[in-house]
């Protein structure tokens, strides 16, 4: 049998596949279509908006492109790394693609630690929903509350566009921990469960967001439970995809959502 | 050796993991056409209160008192919800299609077992979540089975509106998330687990309308999602993205600057392909069974599989033609007309080779064929009335009337619904081992088919003379009123074809236990199913894995001693 890797030879049984590859890759590529369809009403609700609304805002100053450009920088390392695991996966190189993996996650989770600060600043300055309770505590920036005040379409879209994708950073964060650790990750998932519930303050969305953690600790419980088996290097490679596209999608809202409202 | 090993798995032991989490395919489908079972007599049910209430308004009925006219309208919601979604989504793609995809193909599973077993039961969650709005404070959501905003946006708006319509948007996104997991599984399977000899132009009809369906899904579910999304952030967390500034019983709404234009752009984006993931399952079942049943090949196979395509195709060009009188560029309205216009050609080419598959044919009238030429009557006199309604000229006047609850029944509703009969009736003996009672079944036919006219026809002329639909009752208004011997008629048509379904319904669980035992392959098809035991074995086909030689339409081959040819069998395709 050929040790090549990535490429499995498809069994005799079967009609060859039509795009010449296994069907984890496929399914992947299937559920990334219809995840840019998602992200794409959500853009396309963003366009709506701002072309509809007269006078729409640029309140963000060089503090927070600034801040999105190392955001960004870190994403497309992230991208990187996760290259040299699907590589060192391919060389069957168990250490090195671990190393890689949790790389990728270290720098996954750089973004999403800076893209929290950021909406924690954001909504205690006033650039915040109705629902969101206030701040304890925090001066109010004018702009920012005049914004939320006058365009409300502002601040709801760029929380929801932003938060769906760092919900997809997270989940993303989930599924190459998985792979890289398999049942091992399940504790370190729940630790970080307890860190971002505790140690966020009752008002902040991430104090209540964290539960996303927990649930996705229950689900890799089951599925791992269903499903006990050793990722190969077709894993990593699927979930390669998955992380490179959310990268992608982030590569739209950078420009639309931060370049595009920066004060010039 | 890595990708196709991965769905083989051995037969489970122990209940739990046999009937409840089960990741054979066979069963999944089971639960789902269960499950769409639960749903649509839940539906049929809600219908009847509503028929009773248009007639009688004033009725007090026993546990349910009087029907009040927000009642009325949550009943009107939660049946187009349950039937759309829980019925003509999940019994014909989720339910036959989980069966049959695998087995017609020739494979032993789906290509994501689990996958599937999620789908199923986050689809039964979206299911106990929806029926849940009818106890919640306030009731079930009012704002119909499409969820216009701004009143599906605001709490405030209405009784219903409350935590139950919160729970309808939350179903209707879990359904969503389990109709993707379902969808892409679907074209995996069908991508890469056919069978040697199996081409894409050897795979039955039907297996060609649960692929394009499954497309079709995979695109729309995802944009209904992200509206659903942004609707619950609108009611809970203060967004305005589908509110404009406006006040409730003269209070400010706190919102300001949205469009429920956009709500509806998403969600018709959504609606209209949905109308075709309703209706694509039925028509490949029903090209299937009239070639069985005229023991004829079917007329025009690639035409049938290129009509399926540029349907599914154009099916998302002409979402717009649901919102011509929600105020549109007349020349975006000209556009969305012509391309809704064009899906008639498609629809028609179909019509056309069904016909011409019956013509000259030794048809059989089996009761699955009574239904599958029941579906071609209901497609093509539901299907006449859309250029009607395509035309934004003539749409302006029909669009708040009857005459389009006629349409969409006719079409969308019932013609699904036979094809779900007729594939019931057509599989049955392969999904229990035993026949179902024919004289029942046909009698089930004839009074559903005559019943569904009786219902139907009638509205499209209470719609022409402008009785308008969602009104819970005409009495105050002058010409309405006088249209009320319609609506008795209408009523009681109802009562007697929702009576006769219980035919159906006995005749299914009587003929589990004490139909005659049926043989292999009863109807004397073609498809993979039939080579196989009955019930198939776990891995569908005990071990072996099936070769194909033949299309799956060999009727009637000149020079062979039977007159179907299996697609298993020696090779004919060369003789004609």
């Amino acid at each position: 049998m050929a040790e090549t890797v990535v490429r499995h030879d498809i069994p005799s049984v079967y009609e060859p596949s039509l795009f010449g590859t296994y069907s984890k890759k496929i399914g992947m590529w299937l559920f990334l279509m219809s995840d840019s369809l998602t992200f794409g009403a959500l853009l396309y609700a963003y366009s709506y908006g701002r072309i509809s609304t007269a006078g729409w805002p640029t309140p963000f100053h060089s503090e927070s492109i600034v801040n999105a450009t190392i955001m960004t920088a870190f994403l497309l390392t992230s991208s990187l790394t996760m290259v040299l695991a699907v590589r060192a996966s391919v060389q069957k190189d168990a250490k090195m693609q671990t190393l890689w993996l949790l790389a990728t996650i270290a720098c996954g989770a750089g973004f999403v630690i800076l893209h929290g600060r950021e909406w924690s600043n954001l909504i205690a300055e006033g650039l915040t929903l109705p629902m969101f309770p206030p701040v304890p505590g925090h001066e109010v920036n004018a702009e920012f509350a005049n914004v939320a005040k006058s365009v409300p379409q502002f601040p709801s879209t760029f929380f929801t566009l932003t938060g769906m994708h760092m919900l997809h950073v997270t989940l993303g964060i989930v599924y190459l921990g998985v792979v890289a650790l398999r049942k091992k990750f399940i504790p370190i998932l729940l630790a970080l469960w307890l860190i971002a519930w505790l140690g966020t303050p009752a008002y902040s969305p991430f104090h209540y967001g964290a539960h996303v953690l927990l649930l996705s600790a229950i689900v890799c419980a089951i599925i791992l439970w269903l499903k006990p088996k050793v990722y190969d290097a077709s894993d990593v490679e699927v979930a390669g995809l998955y992380w490179h596209f959310v990268d992608l999608v982030w590569m739209f809202i950078f420009p639309l959502v931060y370049l595009m409202s920066a004060r010039i | 050796m890595v990708s196709h090993d991965a769905h083989a798995h051995a037969a489970p032991q122990g209940f739990i993991r046999k009937w409840v989490f089960s990741l054979d395919h066979k069963v999944i489908g089971l639960q789902y056409f269960f499950l769409a079972l639960a749903a649509v007599l839940t539906g049929m049910f809600l219908s009847l209160l509503m028929r009773i209430h248009l007639v009688w308004p004033n009725a007090s009925l026993p546990f349910f008192g009087e029907i009040k006219p927000e009642t009325y309208l949550s009943l009107l919601t939660m049946h187009g919800t349950i039937m759309v979604f829980f019925v003509l989504t999940t019994a014909p793609q989720g339910g036959f299609g989980n069966y049959f995809l695998p087995i017609q193909i020739g494979a032993p599973d789906m290509a994501f077992p689990v996958l599937n077993m999620l789908s199923f039961w986050t689809t039964f969650l979206g299911f106990l979540v929806l029926i849940a709005a009818f106890f919640v404070t306030g009731g079930a959501p009012l704002h119909g089975w499409t969820g216009y905003a701004p009143l599906s946006a605001l709490p405030s708006a209405g009784p219903g509106e409350g935590l139950g319509a919160d729970l309808w948007i939350i179903s209707i996104a879990i359904f969503c998330i389990g109709a993707l997991m379902g969808a892409l599984n679907f074209i995996t399977t069908t991508l890469d687990m056919r069978a040697k000899g199996m081409t894409l132009m050897r795979m039955p009809l039907t297996c060609w309308a649960w692929f394009i369906t499954a497309i079709l899904g995979l695109l729309a579910f995802g944009v209904l999602l992200s509206a659903g999304i942004l609707l619950l952030m609108d009611r809970n967390l203060g967004t305005s993205f589908f509110v404009p500034l406006g006040t409730v019983n003269g209070v400010l709404t706190g919102h300001k600057g949205g469009s429920p234009l956009l709500w509806q752009h998403l969600f018709w984006f959504f609606g209209h392909p949905e109308v075709y993931i309703a209706i694509l399952p039925a028509m490949g079942l029903c090209s299937q069974l009239l070639s069985v049943f005229s023991r004829k090949p079917i007329f025009g196979y690639k035409a049938m599989v290129y009509a399926i395509l540029s349907i599914g195709f154009l099916g998302f060009m002409v979402w717009g033609h649901h919102m011509f009188m929600s105020g549109m560029s007349p020349y975006s309205a000209f556009a969305f007309s012509i391309m809704t216009m064009g899906i008639g050609v498609p629809s028609a080419i179909k019509t056309f080779n069904w016909l011409g598959t019956l013509w000259r044919g030794k048809i059989r009238f089996s009761s699955p064929m009574l239904f599958a030429i029941g579906f071609v009557s209901l497609f093509v006199v539901g299907g006449i009335s859309g250029p009607f309604l395509a035309q934004p000229v003539l749409d302006i006047y029909l669009h708040e009337t009857y005459f389009v609850i006629a349409h969409f029944h006719l079409i969308m509703g019932v013609a699904s619904i036979f094809g779900i009969f007729a594939a019931t009736y057509y599989w049955f003996p392969k999904m229990f081992g035993r026949m179902m009672n024919e004289p029942l079944a046909k009698a089930h036919f004839w009074l559903t088919f005559i019943g569904a006219y009786a219902i139907f026809m009638p509205m499209h002329y209470y719609g022409m003379a402008a009785g308008l639909r969602r009104y819970s009752q005409g009495t105050e208004v002058a010409w309405i009123n006088a249209l009320a011997p319609v609506q008795k008629f209408i009523s009681i048509a109802a009562f007697v074809t929702i009576a006769s379904q219980l035919i159906f319904v006995i005749n299914l669980f009587w003929s589990m236990k004490k139909g005659e035992k049926a043989a292999d392959n009863p109807w004397e098809a073609t498809t993979l199913e039939w080579i196989t035991a009955t019930p198939p074995p776990h891995d569908n086909f005990g071990g072996v894995t099936p070769v194909v030689h033949n299309g799956p339409y060999e009727y009637s081959v000149p020079g062979t001693s039977k007159d179907f040819v299996m697609q298993t069998d020696a090779a004919v395709e060369a003789k004609h």
